[in-house]
């Protein structure tokens, strides 16, 4: 027994060491956003001490120069409206595909797989042109696209789920008189709730970090995202102020931070729910 | 044969399954078929639209660039699918063994996911350009320097993200078949080999599949952390499709043939591997 303790305790200080090295780039990002510009590229390892510390001015140079604070909330704008509508939306189409099974929903269904297995760039341009004619270059037109592009994935998790819950239940409340939307929303919701949880953590995920279509389709006049904002940061010529970068960063890293420590049952499941994608 | 409830449900239609459907149809079926009639004709924007038939895709197969990235594309998914599901089968497989999936452990490993393309792109950028500033390098030396940067940071951001995978495998696996075999006097390499990855198969093929997608269609990280510099030596495919597209006037119809073309690759590897990873999956 003291025996097996001790090899534990040799591999909780492995994998400790190891722990230390993985999140090291982060640590690196914390200590040089308290550092001068030009001491960051001379000697990123350095600790900010003396001159080379600048305290917050980092911090608040980022801010002024991306606005930030503008960009996190069009992040949250975007990401909570996408992904509600996409829960939404998706887990009702989802019920209505495995319980009608008829030739149109079949065919749905296959086209819900097929855009799966499409990467963004075969779109990218007429989706940017389509945005743009239809003027949903706004964050609220982002969730419709968001709906349509990102469908695929939450139909094809919910309609497995549906697919397991017996009908019986319905079949009985229907018998008791309730309406097909109250059947859905207070029977198979409940009973759908862990993956919605799964597909909400899987989109938020996917959105609130999603640098290409936000970028191609908003109005970048009055609209930008975090990861807009901080790319941006590169001004031409490709020079970068450093400093601002790192304070930048720093901001876009505690948010995520957050959210990991909230929500970190669910993240892990939902990566298990999206595994299934193969 | 069509149940009491789907019967009720049919007529629903305009509630349930149109909004997704309007959205799917303006999001991605028309962007879709409008992308594959647009990579047969030159235009500049959808309405000048001219048929030039296959043009577009001897431009995309005579540009070096394209090949370029192309070939630097394979080789990164091939070097990154092998780091990532070693390493993270590995880790995943010591820490099931010996502190039974230790959360905290677990929790750092996969933390790296969560942060986007492009912070990462620049998370890298500092710790990249201050090692070889050592050299007096930057990430941007050459090719080869920002394609290894580049496998370091996608391991870095992957491994934990598969790893959770392998453990959730690891932890369902029957513990008397491991027992069994080390009964009828298997070796550790044997029960590695012989036991436990045929066992793991199904987790193998949702992770390999997930890493060589992913490696495929890499963009963010590739523009914050290269930008494809020097001289597009570092570009990946994602990036050559975008910057042909935007950076190039005159070659919208071009870029659109490889957007194309990149899909088909796309799609054939999901295809392919589904087919060839799910009848080699073993029950225990």
């Amino acid at each position: 027994m003291s025996e097996r303790m001790k090899h534990s305790g040799l591999w909780a200080t492995l994998f400790a060491a190891i722990s230390l090295i993985w999140i090291f780039p982060i640590v690196l990002v914390l200590i040089n956003s308290f550092k001068d510009k030009t001491y960051i590229s001379q000697n990123a390892f350095s600790i900010p001490l003396g001159k080379a510390f600048v305290g917050m001015s980092n911090y608040t140079r980022g801010v002024e120069r991306t606005n930030l604070i503008e960009s996190f909330g069009w992040t949250v704008v975007v990401t909570v409206g996408s992904v509600a509508l996409i829960l939404l939306c998706t887990s009702m189409c989802a019920w209505w595909i495995v319980r009608v099974d008829n030739a149109a929903a079949k065919t749905l269904y296959l086209l819900f797989l097929f855009n799966m297995i499409v990467p963004f760039q075969m779109v990218m341009f007429t989706l940017s042109k389509i945005a743009d004619m239809l003027s949903l270059n706004t964050p609220w037109g982002l969730w419709v696209l968001y709906l349509g592009f990102g469908a695929g994935l939450a139909v094809f998790i919910f309609t497995g789920v549906v697919k397991s819950i017996p009908q019986e239940l319905e079949e009985a409340a229907m018998i008791d008189g309730a309406s097909v939307p109250r059947i859905f929303f207070e029977i198979v919701v409940p009973i759908m709730r862990p993956s919605i949880i799964s597909v909400a953590i899987l989109q938020t995920m996917w959105i609130w970090n999603d640098f290409l279509l936000p970028y191609l389709t908003l109005d970048m006049s009055k609209y930008k995202t975090m990861p807009i904002a901080i790319q941006y940061l590169k001004g031409g010529y490709g020079s970068v102020d450093m400093g601002a970068m790192m304070g930048c960063l720093v901001l876009a890293i505690v948010p995520i931070v957050v959210f990991y420590i909230v929500c970190q049952k669910y993240i892990i499941k939902g990566v298990m729910a999206g595994a299934v994608k193969g | 044969m069509i149940t009491m409830v789907g019967k009720a449900i049919r007529k629903w239609w305009g509630v349930f399954a149109l909004p997704t459907f309007a959205a799917f149809v303006i999001g991605f079926l028309i962007p879709f078929v409008m992308g594959i009639y647009l990579s047969f004709t030159k235009f500049t924007t959808v309405t000048n639209a001219r048929w030039v038939g296959l043009r577009n895709f001897s431009g995309v197969f005579s540009d070096k660039e394209f090949i370029h990235a192309l070939i630097l594309t394979v080789a990164f998914t091939v070097v990154t699918t092998i780091i990532v599901n070693v390493v993270g089968f590995s880790i995943a497989y010591m820490l099931t063994k010996t502190l039974k999936g230790s959360n905290l452990f677990r929790s750092v490993f996969f933390m790296p996911n969560l942060i986007g393309g492009i912070v990462l792109g620049y998370i890298w950028l500092l710790l990249l350009n201050g090692v070889l500033s050592y050299w007096g390098r930057s990430i941007t030396f050459s090719g080869t320097y920002g394609f290894w940067g580049m496998v370091l940071l996608v391991s870095w951001q992957q491994i934990g993200y598969m790893m959770i995978i392998y453990i959730a495998g690891l932890q369902s696996m029957p513990g008397d078949v491991i027992e069994a075999s080390s009964v009828d006097g298997a070796n550790g390499s044997q029960t590695m080999f012989q036991v436990i990855i045929p066992l793991m198969m199904p987790s193998i093929t949702v992770c390999s599949f997930l890493t060589v997608t992913n490696g495929f269609k890499l963009f963010d990280q590739n523009l914050a952390l290269t930008n494809g510099a020097p001289s597009n030596n570092s570009e990946l495919l994602a990036l050559n499709i975008y910057r042909t597209f935007y950076g190039r006037v005159g070659f919208e119809g071009v870029g659109q043939a490889k957007a194309v073309v990149f899909f088909i690759i796309v799609a054939a590897i999901v295809l392919i591997q589904n087919r060839l990873t799910t009848s080699k999956e073993v029950t225990a």
